[in-house]
């Protein structure tokens, strides 16, 4: 069977799926992993950039299921992994230039050669999200704690189901620990409690992410990270390994804490 | 003590918006994941009633009808007590001697 293929979801748009996807990607392929990134959001292609790869794209994905091009010319190479590729979306067409079908057979044809084939979905429940998830043998529901997010994270998961397809596991991105803290935001258990999917991943709102997508060097790249760290937790998750979850209060340190406690008291 | 341990752990206290956006989803989610809103059901309880009160007398004070979620499945559970029956005996005589027979 060779490659996983992953498609990485989530109903609402700008939770962080095209992030995720990069993130996950690069961290994969540090490990030794031959992988293939797809930006399925066809006419919105912006995965490329996320990974700082905009300015080598001759092919796209459309571009290969029309047979302008051979599936290995348009394989972009990244930069630092020679075993990362990329498959940009098109940027002129729409969803309707590709079906699940042809989703299917393009990932069949890079099963051999490939670990994990990550599919990048665009936002929302129609062609474009049943394109990427039609290949998928496992998906990743990506939300934010919050209502809007969630209650979309339902509704694909409800979609998921009713296609037979394995139970999605979350990852719950741009968690704000002070807030959780304060009670002012739904915390890693509320979300899987109200979506009853198991947790794959919790990332930290981090203020790192946004300057290193603005230099196309995705944040896992940063070994300081807390959310490059929790990425390449969830790559290793991916791959088999049992990774116990980073408890989000570490950075403030045990005197910090203690501090809070005596000066802010039940306030908190 | 266990307060002091849960700010020294950082677990999330029970209050504030967190545990009230968590408790609305979780109410609009039974009713979206059957497509079946909130008023629409009101609707359909009161068509169940009607129906059931066609055949038999019911307590409108005990009525019970809500969805309910175990994991990701939505389940209509319905407590829907009878009224006690009126035939055979007068009523009132025979709820007279219960209560009789309640007094200590």
């Amino acid at each position: 069977m060779g490659a996983k293929v992953i498609t990485i979801t989530s109903g609402k748009g700008g939770v962080g799926k095209t992030t995720t996807t990069a993130n996950l990607g690069i961290s994969l392929a540090r490990m030794d992993q031959k992988v293939v990134v797809i930006d399925a959001d066809i006419g919105l292609r912006n995965l490329d950039i996320v990974m700082g790869l905009e300015n080598r794209i001759v092919y796209d994905l459309v571009d290969i299921i029309e047979g302008r091009c051979k599936l290995r010319q348009a394989l972009i190479k990244h930069k630092l992994f020679p075993e990362l590729y990329l498959i940009p979306a098109a940027q002129t067409r729409d969803k309707t230039a590709v079906s699940p079908a042809d989703m299917i057979q393009l990932t069949d044809q890079m099963r051999q050669e490939f670990d994990y084939i990550l599919i990048d979905s665009p936002a929302g429940i129609e062609r474009g999200f049943r394109n990427a998830v039609a290949p998928a043998d496992e998906v990743l529901i990506v939300t934010n704690p919050e209502v809007s997010a969630v209650r979309d994270a339902d509704r694909v998961i409800g979609l998921l189901e009713a296609e037979n397809k394995k139970a999605p596991r979350l990852i719950l991105n741009r968690a704000k620990v002070e807030q959780i803290r304060k009670g002012e935001m739904l915390s890693a258990e509320d979300v899987t409690d109200i979506l009853a999917i198991k947790l794959i991943g919790i990332v930290p709102e981090d203020d790192q992410v946004v300057p290193s997508s603005n230099s196309g060097v995705p944040i896992t790249l940063n070994d300081n990270s807390r959310a490059g760290q929790a990425f390449r937790n969830i790559a290793r998750r991916l791959m088999g390994e049992d990774v116990p979850f980073m408890t989000l209060d570490e950075p403030t340190s045990l005197l910090k804490r203690l501090g809070r406690l005596f000066a802010g008291g039940k306030g908190n | 003590m266990a307060g002091f341990l849960e700010r020294m752990f950082g677990r999330a206290p029970k209050q504030g918006t967190g545990i009230t956006a968590k408790e609305r989803l979780q109410f609009i989610l039974v009713h979206d994941r059957i497509n079946l809103p909130p008023e629409r059901l009101e609707m359909m309880k009161k068509e169940i009633l009607e129906v059931i009160s066609k055949y038999v007398e019911v307590d409108g004070s005990g009525i019970d009808i809500a969805l309910q979620k175990r994991q990701r499945d939505s389940l209509l559970v319905a407590e829907i007590p009878f009224s006690r029956p009126s035939e055979g005996f007068d009523q009132d005589e025979d709820e007279d001697s219960a209560q009789a027979e309640d007094k200590p």
